[in-house]
């Protein structure tokens, strides 16, 4: 293991220009590009708050301002997750051609793929920004969280990133079940509505790892106050595990990527 | 540091032929089958082959090695297992030292990018630094020769074009093991040329190679040892020219006669004095036997034989009737016999000889056979091309420039 990190540090710089590639030919038509990294967090943000509004609805309570950023807040790292998951599914599949004509370490694409999103989100988490800023969500201290927090996601993404492409390398359908779980998974994630809002019954929606950073995310900035920390715990563990898993199960696999793709 | 640059010993390597499960949706199924009804989940096992068998092998520092084989002898995946790009079955691997591969030269590149970042691209693709190719740009810009589109997206390059930028950044990767493999089918002849070049300096230079190629001439041109590959097993490693000549002799595919023609050629020999042979000195003389047999009563046939060399151009054609030989007019289950002798004033290579029966005046083909045979003429004289002109020098002389000139 301490072998293959060390020579997937010594190919940095293939990851830092595969991550660039991908996001070059994406943002090649700038303002198109700029479009695609705001285009899935403000559809998520508007039904977001289209179901927060039929909450307020019945339970006859006004719409609040920090309901809408806390949906907002969630919103844009769901979408980061998503896509980073789905362009990681086909990140190997989609580089038929690298994966089997040349060798260096292939957990690049993946981990190339997420950092792709990372990026869109941080174009798309700006622009939020300058909202949070018009709704006077103020600075806290706790927005030192938000790094943190980030740091887990893409921890999680990179090694379920790594499952799925090496799996979606093998079985051609993984794609689509991925996809089913890319589309229901808002539903079973609190991006929408608050865990607080099912009582006792929260805890085991925020057994799904993203919950708690996505929660964390919604505390620290819309609320300004700490995470739960060993809610937050959880996640981080789930994600390394996720990470050093991947990672593992990825480098079993990898002399057979060439001739099984 | 060991001088052995690059080791083999009993490389074993097996694929699955056919269909294997590549999605769930099939593979569940199959393996459900097996827990509930025994059912055997590889029944796949008789579809397995062994591309490697038992490929040992060593190439010295600073060595060029050749790698010929007809297709499927398991060149390219003895490649893929010294480039790493998958993993024997059996058998130990040694490289020491950074190893780059000539195999794919635009693999790296997206179509979307301009050649100059594909520079980049490809470059780290291939396991430079960027600093690394920042330092070595201008060479392989300039290498490349298309310095005015660098700028353009590559996609609206031509084929060319794409070739000559991935060899360029390839060529420039200094490995100390380098693997080449068909590389130089790109680009036109002048490119071909620069990339020999290149191949022979980086050997100069002390680099290991190992070159793969269907191009018996290039091969010779580059490798003083050479190993033939058949069926996934080592035939002979020796010197090139005797594995060549072994590789030329094995190979010539019997003429087979086809059913459906009214008239076949049924037999065709290149000999010498001595008999049926396949290598021959250039300015030596060759006959080629050829025999047509008719299934069908069929007028006004001549033969035709040409040879062409390794990019299929034809060198020499002629035929009977060319020769001023009446054409020749078969009964049914008639035979006709022609010897050709031939002085091969060819150069040094590897050419081969198509024979076709024709008729003239209706332009019509009845058989031909392309190609029937291939032969490989050595040369005592160093001289490249297609044709051997026996040079001699009978004057070489220095003139000294003349005072005068000198203040002009």
């Amino acid at each position: 293991m301490k072998e293959e990190l060390q020579e997937l540090y010594r190919y940095r710089e293939l990851l830092y220009m595969i991550t660039y590639r991908d996001i070059k030919v994406r943002y090649k038509q700038s303002i198109m590009g700029f479009f695609w990294a705001i285009l899935m967090p403000i559809l998520i943000v508007m039904s977001g708050i289209v179901v927060r509004y039929a909450y307020a609805m019945v339970a006859h309570t006004p719409l609040q301002t920090a309901d809408i950023a806390s949906v907002a807040i969630k919103a844009v790292p769901w979408a980061f997750i998503v896509s980073s998951i789905r362009f990681t599914c086909n990140s190997l599949t989609g580089n038929r051609e690298l994966v089997v004509k040349i060798y260096f370490p292939k957990e690049i694409f993946p981990m190339a793929a997420v950092l792709a999103c990372l990026f869109d989100f941080f174009v798309a988490f700006a622009t939020l920004s300058i909202f949070l800023v018009f709704m006077k969500i103020g600075w806290s201290i706790y927005l030192l969280w938000v790094p943190v927090l980030l740091a887990s996601m893409v921890l999680f993404c990179v090694g379920i990133g790594m499952i799925v492409s090496a799996a979606s390398l093998f079985f051609r359908d993984v794609k689509y079940i991925v996809e089913v779980f890319l589309t229901f998974g808002i539903f079973f994630t609190p991006v929408f509505y608050d865990v607080r809002m099912f009582g006792d019954r929260g805890k085991w929606l925020m057994l799904n790892p993203v919950a708690p950073l996505l929660d964390g995310l919604s505390a620290c900035i819309a609320h300004r106050e700490s995470p739960d920390v060993h809610w937050y715990l959880y996640s981080l563990i789930f994600s390394l595990v996720a990470f050093l898993g991947g990672f593992f199960l990825f480098k079993h696999l990898e002399p057979a990527f060439a001739e099984s793709i | 540091m060991s001088d052995i640059a690059l080791r083999m010993e009993h490389i074993y390597k097996k694929f699955r032929k056919g269909e294997i499960y590549n999605s769930l949706r099939d593979l569940l199924p199959a393996m459900t089958g097996k827990m509930f009804r025994g059912q055997e989940l590889n029944a796949n096992d008789k579809r397995e082959f062994w591309a490697l068998q038992d490929i040992s092998f060593e190439v010295k520092r600073g060595e060029a090695l050749g790698l010929i084989g007809r297709n499927g002898a398991g060149k390219s995946t003895a490649l893929k297992i010294l480039s790493r790009i998958m993993k024997p079955t059996k058998g130990r691997m040694i490289v020491n030292g950074r190893l780059s591969a000539l195999i794919e030269v635009t693999a790296g590149f997206h179509p979307d990018l301009t050649g100059m970042e594909n520079i980049f691209l490809h470059g780290t693709i291939l396991g430079m630094t960027k600093r690394e190719i920042q330092s070595k740009l201008d060479q392989i810009i300039a290498f490349s020769g298309i310095e005015e589109f660098i700028d353009t997206p590559v996609k609206r390059y031509s084929s060319g074009m794409y070739a000559r930028l991935g060899f360029s950044v390839a060529a420039h990767v200094d490995p100390e093991v380098l693997v080449v493999d068909e590389v130089l089918s790109v680009g036109d002849y002048v490119f071909q040329q620069r990339c020999m070049e290149r191949i022979r300096a980086v050997i100069k230079a002390g680099t290991t190679v190992l070159f793969v190629s269907h191009n018996l001439k290039s091969v010779t041109e580059i490798c003083k040892r050479t190993m033939l590959l058949d069926h996934g097993k080592v035939v002979t490693i020796d010197e090139t020219d005797a594995v060549i000549r072994k590789y030329l002799n094995a190979g010539n595919p019997a003429a087979t006669p086809d059913e459906k023609k009214p008239v076949y050629i049924s037999s065709v020999k290149v000999r010498d004095r001595a008999g049926e042979q396949s290598t021959f000195e250039s300015g030596h003389t060759a006959w080629v036997d050829i025999e047509v047999t008719a299934r069908e009563a069929t007028d006004k046939l001549a033969v035709v034989i040409w040879f062409a060399d390794e990019t299929q151009y034809i060198i020499f054609h002629t035929s009977t009737e060319r020769l001023g030989f009446a054409p020749v007019s078969l009964q049914s289950g008639g035979t006709y016999r022609c010897t050709f002798e031939l002085s091969l004033n060819i150069a040094h290579g590897t050419f081969h000889l198509f024979t076709e029966i024709y008729r003239y005046d209706i332009q019509k083909s009845y058989d031909r056979y392309e190609p029937v045979t291939t032969i490989f003429v050595g040369s005592t004289t160093a001289v490249g091309g297609a044709v051997n002109c026996f040079p001699r020098l009978i004057e070489s002389e220095t003139v000294a420039p003349s005072p005068h000139s000198c203040e002009v």
